[in-house]
C-alpha cells in the first residue's frame, strides 16, 4: 500500500498547482475532487518517500516471497553442459519440497535455462532436462507431480546480462516458479 | 503485395545455341574471390523516360542497375565498374553497344538492359550479357511486370546474368526469413521478420508479444514453421504468410521445436521432448499425423532431410557429446558422421545434397563448417566467438548464419563455400536464426 502513497501525491500537487495556475477548466471536476488533500504531508520531505528496500520484494507474488522465504531460493544451479543436481542444488530443493507439501494447494512450474554458450536447438533440450530433473527431485520428496510443470527457455532468458563465466554460472538454472494458490 | 511478375522471353531464341561457343568467359564458382571478374553494369537507359507509380522510368534505368550491381558484388564472384567508368548507354547501345569503352575500362563483361513503360501500365525491363573481348551476346531476357515488381525484375536479370557465367543456378530473386531482436539480453523482444534476400521489403510478421524463434520456409509454399511461446506453450506453428493463417502443429502436450520442411513441403521434421528427452518426429502437414523417428536416451534433434528425403541429418549427445548423425528417412541405419575434435550442431543439408552444413564448437569458438553426408571433408568456413545456425541459399552455394558478439549483439552474415566471402546482411535491428527461402517463381 506505502507503494502508492508517494505517485498519488505528486498528482495531487500537480492537480492543485494547475489550478492555482487558473487552469482548472482543463481538469475535469471529478479528478480535482477525488484527490486527497496533500497538505499535512509536503511531498519534498525525505520521510514520505518509501524506502527501495520495502517496494523490490513486493514485485514477489506473497507465495513466491513465502517459498523463498522458507526454502532459502526459488533457484539452483547447474554446471556446464550438465542436468545433474549437486548438494547445494538438492538443498534447495528438498526445502522448496517441504514446504510445496505444506502448501499442498498451489501448483508450480519449474523453468529450465542455460547459458549462451550452446547451439539454439541444443539449449532448449538441455533446459528442459534441468527443468525434469528439479520436477523430479521434488517428486521424489513426496510433491504430486501433477502439482509441477516444466518448461524450457534454453538460452532465451538469462538472468545476468554478460559474456563470462561467472554470468554463465548463474544463468545455468532452474525456477520453480509457483503459478497459482488455492483456496 | 506479391507482385505478379509474368517472364516474357524478349526473342529468346538467339542466346539458346550460344552456351559452347563463350565457353571462355566464365566464373569458377569454386576457386571464390581470388579474382573476380570485372562487370560493366551502367543504368539501363529508357527510350523517353515515363512517370510510373514505381517513379520514373530513368530512374528504374539507374536503381535497376544497381540492384544487379550489389547482387554481384555480394556474390564475391564479380567486381563490378562504377557508371561513372563509362559513358551512360543510349537505347540503341543495348542491342550494339560500344564495346571499346568497355575494353578500356578493363570490364570483362557487360550487363546492360532497359526499362520501358508500357500502354496497360507495365514496365518491360530487358536484361543482356555480352562477352566485351568477344563482343558476342551470352544471353538477354525481358521481364514485364507490374511497376511494384520491378525490383523482383532486377533480381531475375542478376540470376540470368550468375548463371550463365558461372554455369549454377542463381539465388538473387529470393527472400530470408529471421528472428528481429531488440531489447535487453534478459528481457528480449522477438519478433519474426521477412525480407528480400538483399534486405528490402523488410516487414515483421509477429508483435513480439510472444518469444519466437527458429523460422523456416516450405520449399514449396507461402508457409513458414516456426516455434513460438504463446501462452507458455511452446511448441511448432505454421503460418501462411500470404494469408496469415496460423495453425500449430500436432497435439503434443510437451515442447516441440527445430521445425524443418521436407524439399518436397509435404513433410515436416521436429523434435518433441518428452521427460527430458527430446525425440525426433515426422509430422505429414496434409494428414496431421506425427510418426516417431528417434527414441534413444538422449538429445536428438535440428533434424534436417536430404533433398531427396531419403536420408535425415540430426544432431544427438547419446555418444555423450553433440555430434552428427545421418539416418534413413523411416529411422533406421543411424550411422554417426562427426568426428573431429568438440562438439557438432544444428546440421542443415545442401539443395544440392553434396554438403550438410552445420555448427561446430571446439577451442571456444562457434564456427560455421561444411562436411559430406558420408562424414569425409570436414572444412571451418568461419571463425568468430559464436557463429551458429547455418542456412543454404536456393543454389547451395551461400550459407546464412547468425553470429553473436560477446556483447550481445546479433547479425546476420553470409559465407560462400570458399570461406572467403564473409559479409553482413544489413537488418533494421539485431537479427538471429535467418533461413534462406527457395527461388520466388
Amino acid at each position: 500500500m506505502t507503494k502508492h502513497a508517494f505517485p498519488i501525491l505528486i498528482l495531487s500537487g500537480a492537480l492543485a498547482l494547475s489550478a492555482c495556475a487558473g487552469k482548472k477548466d482543463v481538469l475535469p471536476a471529478e479528478s480535482w475532487q477525488a484527490a486527497p488533500a496533500p497538505a499535512e504531508t509536503p511531498i519534498d520531505q525525505p520521510g514520505t518517500v518509501p524506502p527501495v528496500e520495502q517496494v523490490a520484494p513486493t514485485t514477489l507474488s506473497g507465495l513466491q516471497a513465502d517459498l523463498v522465504a522458507n526454502a532459502g531460493a526459488d533457484t539452483v544451479y547447474f554446471g556446464f553442459d550438465s542436468y545433474g543436481l549437486d548438494e547445494a542444488a538438492r538443498a534447495v530443493l528438498g526445502a522448496q519440497a517441504e514446504w510445496l507439501v505444506r502448501n499442498a494447494s498451489v501448483r508450480a512450474n519449474i523453468e529450465g535455462h542455460t547459458d549462451e554458450r550452446g547451439t539454439r536447438e541444443y539449449n532448449l533440450a538441455l533446459g528442459e532436462r534441468r527443468a525434469n530433473a528439479a520436477k523430479n527431485f521434488l517428486a521424489a520428496q513426496g510433491v504430486d507431480s501433477g502439482r509441477l510443470s516444466v518448461i524450457s527457455f534454453g538460452k532465451e532468458r538469462p538472468a545476468v546480462d554478460g559474456s563470462n563465466e561467472d554470468a554463465w554460472a548463474r544463468n545455468r538454472r532452474a525456477v520453480t516458479i509457483v503459478v497459482s494458490g488455492g483456496r | 503485395m506479391k507482385p505478379k511478375l509474368m517472364a516474357l522471353l524478349l526473342l529468346a531464341a538467339p542466346f539458346i545455341g550460344l552456351q559452347p561457343a563463350a565457353a571462355q568467359l566464365r566464373v569458377d564458382i569454386t576457386r571464390g574471390t581470388e579474382a573476380p571478374m570485372p562487370i560493366a553494369v551502367p543504368s539501363f537507359p529508357t527510350g523517353a523516360s515515363v512517370a510510373t507509380p514505381a517513379g520514373t522510368t530513368a530512374d528504374l534505368g539507374r536503381q535497376v542497375a544497381g540492384i544487379i550491381s550489389a547482387n554481384l558484388q555480394g556474390s564475391g564472384l564479380f567486381r563490378p565498374l562504377g557508371a561513372g567508368a563509362f559513358p551512360a548507354p543510349g537505347m540503341a547501345d543495348v542491342q550494339q553497344p560500344q564495346f571499346g569503352a568497355f575494353r578500356t575500362a578493363a570490364a570483362q563483361a557487360l550487363v546492360t538492359g532497359f526499362v520501358t513503360a508500357n500502354p496497360n501500365g507495365t514496365l518491360t525491363i530487358g536484361c543482356y550479357l555480352y562477352d566485351v573481348f568477344s563482343e558476342e551476346e551470352l544471353m538477354r531476357q525481358g521481364f514485364t511486370v507490374t511497376p511494384a515488381g520491378w525490383r523482383r525484375a532486377a533480381h531475375k536479370c542478376s540470376d540470368a546474368v550468375y548463371s550463365r557465367l558461372t554455369g549454377e543456378s542463381g539465388y538473387f530473386d529470393s527472400r530470408i526469413v529471421y528472428v528481429a531482436e531488440s531489447g535487453p539480453r534478459t528481457q528480449r523482444v522477438k519478433r519474426l521478420a521477412i525480407m528480400d534476400q538483399d534486405g528490402a521489403n523488410h516487414r515483421f510478421l509477429t508483435s513480439g508479444q510472444s518469444l519466437v524463434l527458429m523460422p523456416r520456409f516450405s520449399p514449396v509454399s507461402e508457409t513458414i514453421s516456426y516455434m513460438s511461446f504463446a501462452n507458455d506453450r511452446p511448441r511448432v506453428w505454421l503460418y501462411n504468410i500470404g494469408t496469415g493463417q496460423q495453425e500449430a502443429v500436432g497435439t503434443f502436450d510437451s515442447m516441440s521445436f527445430a521445425g524443418r520442411f521436407s524439399s518436397d513441403g509435404r513433410t515436416l521434421l521436429m523434435s518433441v521432448t518428452r521427460s527430458g528427452n527430446a525425440d525426433i518426429y515426422a509430422y505429414d502437414v496434409a494428414s496431421r499425423r506425427s510418426t516417431r523417428l528417434t527414441s534413444s536416451n538422449s538429445i536428438d534433434t535440428s533434424p534436417s532431410f536430404s533433398p531427396d528425403g531419403k536420408r535425415i541429418v540430426f544432431e544427438s549427445d547419446r555418444g555423450g557429446a553433440q555430434q552428427l548423425y545421418v539416418m534413413n528417412a523411416d529411422g533406421t541405419g543411424t550411422q554417426r558422421i562427426s568426428f573431429g575434435e568438440g562438439r557438432a550442431g544444428s546440421p542443415v543439408w545442401s539443395p544440392r545434397g553434396d554438403l550438410i552444413a552445420f555448427t561446430r564448437i571446439v577451442g571456444g569458438k562457434f564456427r560455421i563448417a561444411v562436411i559430406r553426408p558420408d562424414g569425409s571433408g570436414e572444412r571451418l568456413l568461419t571463425d568468430s566467438w559464436q557463429d551458429e545456425g547455418p542456412s543454404w541459399s536456393p543454389n547451395g552455394r551461400v550459407i546464412i548464419f547468425s553470429r553473436t558478439e560477446r556483447n550481445g549483439r546479433t547479425t546476420l552474415r553470409s559465407i560462400d563455400l570458399t570461406g572467403r566471402n564473409d559479409r553482413r546482411i544489413p537488418t533494421p535491428l539485431d537479427a538471429s536464426d535467418p533461413a534462406w527461402g527457395p527461388l520466388l517463381r
